[in-house]
């Protein structure tokens, strides 16, 4: 092993002072994944609330005014506190590894961007013991979300929460970019970088572009309800309630790509991997990312197709051509896995799941493009059903097939296989369980966001379907944390490189020593890991070559 | 041992190099600065974006402050203070940039004379655009121009006033002897972050005064 680190292992100081105040990348990168994690069980205790109440028709657990509560809470905690944070968490903690570098760029603005979470998480929440969270769904309408209709302080607070976490957001985009434009090791060209690195670099700025956007809609909003201002409020003069949803589109439509650019990424590592072969069109999957990134600014209207105050044909085209570099990535990870070594490990199978599931939310988000498609479907549960198809079938797979993948390189030691795939397969059956009901609740008219619906409108079958989804998904959580509790206690030793990879992270120790390197293999391609090992396989070349 | 010994030294040797690797180009601080000028960017360019929906809804420009007597809002009357504050906040980015070519030479007495006049106008700017606003006489809940108004310029104010703290900042570490020609990115970086808030300024002045 050419690249041991000075010390046989990393000594982390695991006192609960050096976890608070680190400001060490890799720490900040737990961190975040551990508070995306504990999130993603509130919020998904959130959803089973919503499945639970929509299993029969009727209101037999709680009131409406609880139900509405629960999906905005469900859907501004995933998006907000689990997705974006937990990719978030995985350009922390492996940027810097990948690129060679011993730390961000601005490590104590790094540790602020992470304790902006659950302070931001903390605020949100706190509007459930003050009188009711915020209630009128996480896109927040006007007139809706004016004072006079969503009275209380969980409204305000919501607002104030997303401020902190747009904040923290903000300054992480840039704590990246500037790592990603300054900090890259000797040989490590743009062009060398890893496949992730080019995602959290689009997605930095994108954040960077669209978040600010979003901080403006809801200081408007907070002037609205607490100072009398008339920005959306159609009571008053001049207000104007689609200039929320144009603000807020603005925003919250490249949010999708925040949130699922990372996750590509990490798929494009894993899949590489796992097939024993290098990522088939390297440069078109990096110019598909900076496509989808610039294509991701001109569609936020097309969550606006029915207000009949936005010119359609423009944005529908410019939705539909989304599809194009998004055609070019599936290609890339279909070529990848043509005539490849497979190899199906947990975090294999996740990238595969990606792959299926994240497909069936591409199509059916280009069904959503079609403006005569959207008028039938809009504000249905087919609209519920293509989010979850892009950010569970996308993202969350995305994100379990990245911690099962550098799990040993967090924490030294493996995740156990046979749990992970237990977890696996559980997901994939409940995911397709929950969602894919839905489609078919969408097209026979089921709106979304209601608590109660007739017995004879012939969704009871499906809705019970979903709900059992639902808990299927639940349980399969529960041998994931099992696996996170008895791995962390004493699993399979990782060594440095468990899995064969090609990037940096791999060529230091498990977990890495707080400084990273202390030797760095030459880096002549994007695959720095693999050249060395194989470094003795080729034959020699003969002077004149 | 020696194998360690000769890693680390690998180590220093390497990461000498890629400090030396780092330091081309614009400063870490400096491009962290120009991004977050971006972010802020894309802020304001919300708010102008609800003014200008607000201007391309209105009947008639400029709008009534008082829809039952016919009041239109005087803003086209009430340029002279606005015009004396712009020209108050365009030469004090006239005296920033005095201050940051004085410690690129070297000059910390008139680095730090240039600075103390730009915060001096800063603050005067500030108190200026206090006065002026008791003088308009109309509010936030005004009908939208009026929560547009205020927004705008109230944000505005508050980019100076965290600009006037960044400066007094510069100004204390400047009188400590904390920079020199050679070590001055915060010096850099606040007027960058300086000039923003004036061009910032210019565009609202030109927005809701002029155009």
């Amino acid at each position: 092993m050419a690249t041991t680190a000075l010390r046989p292992a990393a000594t982390y100081r695991t006192g609960l002072y050096e976890w608070l105040t680190t400001t060490d990348h890799k720490k900040i990168g737990i961190l975040y994944t551990f508070n995306s994690l504990i999130l993603f069980l509130v919020g998904g205790i959130f959803a089973l609330a919503v499945r639970t109440e929509l299993a029969q028709p009727g209101l037999q657990f709680m009131t409406e005014a609880t139900y509405n509560q629960m999906f905005t809470m469900h859907a501004s905690v995933m998006i907000f506190w689990v997705v974006i944070p937990f990719l978030a968490g995985f350009g922390n903690y492996l940027v810097p590894l990948m690129i060679g570098a011993p730390d961000m760029a601005f490590p104590r603005i790094n540790a602020l961007s992470f304790w902006l979470l659950p302070l931001s998480a903390v605020i949100a929440l706190m509007g459930f013991p003050l009188g009711g969270a915020a209630a009128e769904g996480w896109t927040s309408y006007s007139p809706l979300a004016q004072a006079k209709f969503s009275t209380g302080p969980g409204t305000d607070l919501w607002i104030v929460a997303l401020t902190l976490v747009g904040t923290s957001s903000i300054l992480g985009a840039i704590n990246f970019l500037v790592t990603i434009f300054k900090m890259r090791a000797p040989g490590m060209t743009l062009f060398r970088m890893p496949v992730f690195v080019w995602t959290t670099m689009v997605t930095s700025v994108l954040v960077l572009m669209g978040t600010p956007v979003l901080t403006s809609a809801l200081i408007m909003l907070y002037i609205d309800r607490n100072l009398g201002g008339s920005f959306f409020n159609t009571a008053l003069a001049g207000g104007n309630a689609i200039l929320w949803e144009n603000v807020f589109w603005f925003y919250s439509h490249p949010a999708v790509y925040i949130m699922i650019l990372p996750a590509m990424g990490i798929v494009s590592e894993v899949i590489p991997t796992f097939s024993r072969k290098p990522l088939f069109g390297y440069k078109a999957f990096v110019f598909a990312t900076a496509g989808i990134g610039a294509l991701g600014f001109s569609v936020w209207a097309h969550h606006m197709f029915t207000t009949g105050s936005v010119y359609l044909p423009f944005f529908s085209l410019m939705t539909f051509l989304i599809a194009v570099p998004t055609g070019v990535k599936m290609f890339n990870w279909v070529a990848t896995l043509f005539r490849g070594k497979i190899r199906f490990t947990t975090a294999m199978l996740f990238a595969v799941g990606f792959l299926s599931l994240f497909l069936i939310g591409g199509i059916n988000g280009a069904f959503l493009a079609a403006v005569p498609v959207d008028y039938q479907v809009h504000a249905t549960y087919f609209i519920v059903a293509h989010i979850h198809y892009v950010l569970f079938g996308g993202s969350i797979m995305g994100i379990f097939a990245g911690l099962y993948y550098w799990w040993p390189k967090m924490f030294g030691r493996k995740l156990n296989e046979g749990l992970g795939k237990i977890h696996f397969v559980g997901i994939f059956i409940g995911m397709n369980l929950t969602f894919f009901p839905m489609h078919l609740l969408g097209i026979s008219g089921m709106p979304r966001r209601i608590a109660d619906y007739s017995a004879t409108a012939g969704w009871n079958d499906l809705n019970l379907l979903a709900t059992i989804g639902g808990f299927t998904i639940a349980a399969a959580m529960l041998p994931f944390l099992w696996n996170i509790f008895v791995t962390l206690r004493g699993g399979e030793p990782a060594g440095d490189d468990p899995w064969e990879g090609n990037t940096l992270e791999w060529a230091t120790s498990s977990p890495p020593p707080p400084y990273n390197f202390d030797h760095l293999p030459p880096i002549r391609s994007e695959r720095p890991v693999f050249d060395q090992r194989h470094a003795n396989d080729a034959p020699a070349l003969t002077a004149g070559h | 041992m020696a194998a360690n010994s000769s890693a680390l030294t690998t180590h220093v040797a390497a990461l000498g190099e890629s400090r030396a690797h780092g330091q081309r180009g614009i400063s870490n601080p400096i491009l962290g600065m120009i991004l977050f000028i971006v972010s802020e960017v894309m802020f304001f360019a919300g708010l102008f974006a609800a003014y200008f929906n607000v201007r391309l809804n209105a009947t008639q420009w400029p709008p009534f402050v008082n829809e039952a007597t016919f009041k239109p809002f005087q803003i086209h009357h009430e340029i002279v203070l606005p015009a004396i504050l712009t020209t108050i906040l365009v030469l004090s980015s006239v005296t920033m940039q005095l201050g940051v070519s004085a410690i690129r030479r070297g000059d910390r007495t008139g680095f730090l004379r240039n600075t103390g006049i730009t915060l001096v106008l800063g603050l005067t700017f500030l108190v200026g655009q206090v006065y002026d606003y008791t003088q308009l006489g109309f509010g936030i809940t005004d009908t939208a121009f009026g929560s547009t108004f205020y927004t705008l310029t109230g944000f505005h104010g508050a980019h100076v006033l965290g600009g006037a703290i960044m400066l007094s900042v510069v100004l204390y570490r400047g009188m400590a002897g904390q920079f020199s020609a050679k070590h001055h990115d915060a010096v850099e970086a606040t007027s960058i972050y300086w000039h923003f808030v004036d061009v910032v300024w210019i565009a609202l002045f030109s927005t809701l005064y002029l155009l």
